[in-house]
C-alpha cells in the first residue's frame, strides 16, 4: 500500500453527462504527449514505401500551381497586381493544401481510428487536432520552394511579413473548426466521407487561390470574405507579397467566421464525444 | 480500507434495432429499398427518431443497476455468460462509454488489459511503438523512458525491436503489446480474458503479472470464463446476469453458484422463450449442443476428436427452403467456415419443405481439425433470399485441448485456427 500512497491518486468520477458539455480542455492539456505522438506517427508513417516519400509535399502544390499557371495565367490571363503568376497562385496554395489535406485527414481521424476509440479513454479531441497539425510539416516542405521562387522572381518580402505565423494559426483554426464538426458528423453519418472531396473543390472556386480576391465587385466583398479561408489567403499573399489584400473589416469578417467555426466545434465535438465509442 | 472502486446503481442502455439490419445477405433489392426509403430516414433523422427503417428502435440494458465497491488492493473477479454485461463494466470504469444512470468513483488510475495493442502501427518498429502505445495508455515520456528496458525484457522481442511490427509473428506482436500494458502501473487494473491468447508459457507469465500486481497493493478486477483462474487469482467474484449483479460472494461461493445456476458454459445452450425474437416465428431456436465421440456433452473439445455439432429446433409452422447452418469463428472474431444443413444436393432436395415439429441438425467435425484456443460457435436459420428466422453469432464457446495433436512435442503455438494432421513424405532426391 505504501508505494502507492506516494503520489495520492486522483479521483475519477463517471456519471453521465447532460447539456451542453463543458470544453474540458484541461484533459486535453494532460494529454498533450499524445497529441504530440500522434502527430509524430502521422509524419512518420505518411510517405512510407512510397517512391517518391516526402517530395509528394512539393509535387503536389508544384503541379496545380503549373497547371493554374497554364489555365489562369497564360490562357485566361487573370489580373495579379502585377505579380508573376506562379508565384501569386503558389504562395495560395501553401495555405490552401495545408487546409484541405488537414480537412481530410482530421475528418476521417475519428474513424479511422475506431479501435482507440472504442477501447481507451483519452479526450477524443487529441485526433482531429493531430492530424491538423501534422500537416505543418507538409507545409513546412512546401514553404521552402516559395522562398526558392521568391528569390528567383525577385520578390522581397514586406514589412508585414512577421504577419505570417498569425494567418498560418488563422489557417489552422478554421481546418480546425470544420474538422471537428465533420469529424464528429463522420462518427454517425459516413456520408461525410462522399461530402468532402466535393466540398474541398467548391471552395476552392470560393476561395482566391487561382485569381485575386479583387476580382470580386466591391459590393460582394463582404459576402465573400464570409468564406474564412479567403481572410487566410488574402492575409498570406499580403504578408509575403504585398498585394493590396490586408487587413479591413473583410478580413475581419473572415476572422470571426473562423473563430464561430471553432468554437462551435469544439462544443458539438464535446457534446456527441461521449457516444461516439457507442455509434462509431 | 479506502474504497477504490464504487459503483452505484449503474446502468447503460444500448439501441438496438439497427443491428438487425447488420448481417442481411447484401441483395440487390435491400440496396433498392435503401435507396428509396432515403428521404424517410432523412425526415426522421431529423425528428430524432430511428435511423434505420426498420421498424421501431428497440433498447437493451446491458447494466441494470448494478452497485458494488472494492476495496483497495483487492482482486474482484467477474463472472457471467456472453452478453452478461461484463465488458460493458469494464468499459464504463475505463470511461471508454459513459453510463446512462447512475455513478462509479474511481479513485487512481485505471489501466485495462482490453487494450493491448490499441494504436499500435505496423509500419512503425517495435521500439516506436511502445512510445506510442505507452503515450496512448497515458504513460508519460519519461515513465516510459524509465520503464523501456523492462518493457522490452518482459516482450522478450529485443532482437526484433528495431523491425517494423508489420513483420513480427502475432506471438510476439501479442507479447509486446501485452509487456506495455503490463507496465503501466495503472492503481486499479481491469483484465478481460486476453489470457485466452498466446502459448501457454506466456499466458503463466501474464497470470504472474496480475499477481504481482495485485501484491502491490493494486486492485484488480478480472473477467474471465476460466472459473480455475478465477479460484486461483481472485478473493471475491461477483456474478452478473442479463446485465444485473445476481450474486457477491467469496470465489468459491459465487463460483458454484454460478455454475450451479446453469448459465456457465457447460458446452450446450438453451434458449428461453425470452431470448427469442417475435421476428423468428414460426422458427424456435430449443438448444444447441457440443458432444464428443461418447456423446456426452462437453465444453473442452480434444482436437484429436471428432466433435458433434448439434442444434435442436422447433418449427411452429411448415417452412419451405428452410437451410439451417452454423458459423465457427476465432474468439479474435475470424471465420473458420460456415456450413448449412442442406449444402448436400441430396439433403438439399429431400429437406425443401420441412413439416411444423421439432428437428435436430447435426453435423460432426472430424477429429484433427481444430487448433488450440477459443472458439465461438454461431447460428443461422433461413431461407435463401427470401428471409432470415433467427441468427446468434455467438450462441456457444468453447475450448479446445490439443493434447496428442501433430506437432505438440514442440511446445510453441501454431498460427492459424486448423491443425491438421496431414499426411508427410519425405524423400531424399540426390
Amino acid at each position: 500500500m505504501t508505494e502507492i500512497t506516494k503520489h495520492q491518486p486522483e479521483t475519477i468520477y463517471i456519471k453521465p453527462s447532460s447539456g451542453l458539455a463543458a470544453l474540458n480542455l484541461r484533459d486535453l492539456w494532460i494529454y498533450r504527449e499524445l497529441v504530440f505522438f500522434m502527430i509524430w506517427r502521422d509524419i512518420k508513417v505518411r510517405y512510407k514505401q512510397t517512391l517518391l516519400g516526402a517530395a509528394w509535399a512539393v509535387i503536389q502544390p508544384v503541379l496545380t500551381m503549373l497547371v493554374f499557371n497554364f489555365v489562369f495565367g497564360t490562357v485566361a490571363k487573370v489580373p495579379t497586381e502585377g505579380i508573376p503568376y506562379p508565384i501569386f497562385s503558389y504562395t495560395a496554395l501553401l495555405p490552401w493544401g495545408l487546409f484541405t489535406a488537414a480537412l481530410n485527414t482530421a475528418s476521417r481521424s475519428l474513424t479511422s481510428n475506431t479501435n482507440m476509440v472504442t477501447k481507451i479513454y483519452f479526450p477524443r479531441l487529441v485526433l482531429p487536432l493531430a492530424s491538423v497539425l501534422g500537416g505543418l510539416v507538409d507545409f513546412a516542405i512546401a514553404f521552402v520552394i516559395l522562398i526558392v521562387m521568391m528569390i528567383y522572381y525577385k520578390v522581397t518580402p514586406t514589412a508585414a511579413i512577421w504577419t505570417l505565423p498569425l494567418f498560418l494559426i488563422l489557417t489552422i483554426v478554421t481546418a480546425l473548426g470544420v474538422a471537428l464538426w465533420l469529424s464528429a458528423i463522420n462518427v454517425q453519418y459516413r456520408d461525410v466521407n462522399y461530402v468532402l472531396p466535393f466540398l474541398t473543390q467548391f471552395w476552392l472556386f470560393l476561395t482566391p487561390v487561382a485569381y485575386s480576391a479583387k476580382v470580386i465587385s466591391a459590393k460582394w466583398q463582404i459576402v465573400y470574405s464570409l468564406n474564412p479561408m479567403a481572410g487566410v489567403v488574402n492575409g498570406f499573399r499580403w504578408a509575403l507579397l504585398g498585394t493590396n489584400t490586408g487587413p479591413n473589416l473583410n478580413m475581419a469578417v473572415s476572422i470571426a467566421i473562423s473563430l464561430t467555426f471553432l468554437i462551435s466545434g469544439l462544443f458539438y465535438f464535446r457534446s456527441m464525444e461521449r457516444t461516439f465509442a457507442d455509434t462509431i | 480500507m479506502t474504497t477504490a472502486v464504487r459503483v452505484d446503481h449503474l446502468s447503460k442502455r444500448y439501441k438496438i434495432g439497427a443491428a438487425q439490419t447488420k448481417f442481411r445477405y447484401g441483395m440487390f433489392r435491400d440496396v433498392l429499398v435503401d435507396v428509396a426509403m432515403t428521404p424517410v430516414r432523412i425526415v426522421r433523422s431529423i425528428q430524432g427518431k430511428n435511423m434505420r427503417g426498420t421498424g421501431a428502435t428497440s433498447f437493451i440494458w446491458a447494466l441494470d443497476d448494478v452497485s458494488f465497491d472494492v476495496e483497495e488492493g483487492r482482486v474482484l473477479g467477474i463472472v457471467g455468460r456472453n452478453g452478461a454485461g461484463k465488458s460493458t463494466l469494464l468499459k464504463v470504469l475505463s470511461r471508454v462509454t459513459e453510463p446512462t444512470k447512475g455513478t462509479v468513483t474511481v479513485r487512481g488510475r485505471v489501466g485495462s488489459l482490453l487494450e493491448v495493442g490499441t494504436g499500435f502501427h505496423p509500419e512503425l518498429t517495435g521500439r516506436e511503438n511502445i512510445y506510442l502505445n505507452g503515450a496512448i495508455l497515458g504513460m508519460k515520456r519519461t515513465e516510459i523512458d524509465r520503464k523501456f528496458d523492462e518493457i522490452v525484457d518482459f516482450s522478450e522481442v529485443s532482437q526484433f525491436i528495431d523491425t517494423p511490427v508489420k513483420r513480427y509473428s502475432s506471438g510476439m506482436y501479442l507479447r509486446l503489446a501485452f509487456a506495455v500494458a503490463a507496465h503501466l502501473e495503472p492503481e486499479i487494473l481491469v483484465v478481460d480474458e486476453v489470457l485466452a491468447v498466446g502459448d501457454a508459457e506466456f499466458q503463466k507469465k501474464c497470470l504472474g503479472k496480475m499477481g504481482d500486481v495485485a501484491q502491490q497493493g493494486r486492485t484488480v478486477l478480472f473477467v474471465s470464463h476460466n472459473m480455475s483462474a478465477i479460484l486461483r487469482l481472485t478473493q471475491e467474484a461477483i456474478v452478473l446476469k442479463k446485465g444485473q449483479l445476481i450474486k457477491r460472494a467469496p470465489s468459491q461461493e459465487a463460483v458454484d453458484f454460478y455454475l450451479a445456476s446453469g448459465q456457465a458454459e457447460t458446452g450446450e445452450r438453451i434458449w428461453e422463450a425470452d431470448e427469442i425474437p417475435a421476428s423468428a416465428a414460426p422458427f424456435k431456436p430449443v438448444a444447441l449442443r457440443l458432444k464428443d465421440q461418447r456423446g456426452k456433452i462437453v465444453d473442452t473439445v480434444r482436437s484429436t476428436e471428432p466433435v458433434t455439432l448439434e442444434w435442436e429446433y422447433q418449427l411452429d409452422m411448415p417452412i419451405t427452403g428452410l437451410r439451417v447452418g452454423m458459423y465457427l469463428s476465432t474468439m479474435r472474431g475470424e471465420y473458420v467456415f460456415t456450413a448449412f444443413d442442406t449444402d448436400d444436393a441430396k439433403h438439399f432436395e429431400q429437406f425443401s419443405a420441412r413439416k411444423a415439429g421439432r428437428y435436430i441438425s447435426r453435423c460432426v467435425v472430424p477429429a484433427d481439425f481444430f487448433n488450440e484456443g477459443r472458439y465461438s460457435l454461431g447460428v443461422n436459420a433461413s431461407s435463401f433470399g427470401v428471409r432470415r428466422y433467427f441468427m446468434d453469432e455467438n450462441a456457444l464457446s468453447f475450448n479446445v485441448d490439443i493434447s496428442g495433436a501433430p506437432g505438440t512435442h514442440w511446445p510453441e503455438m501454431r498460427q492459424g485456427p486448423v491443425r491438421p494432421r496431414l499426411e508427410w513424405k519425405i524423400e531424399k532426391v540426390d
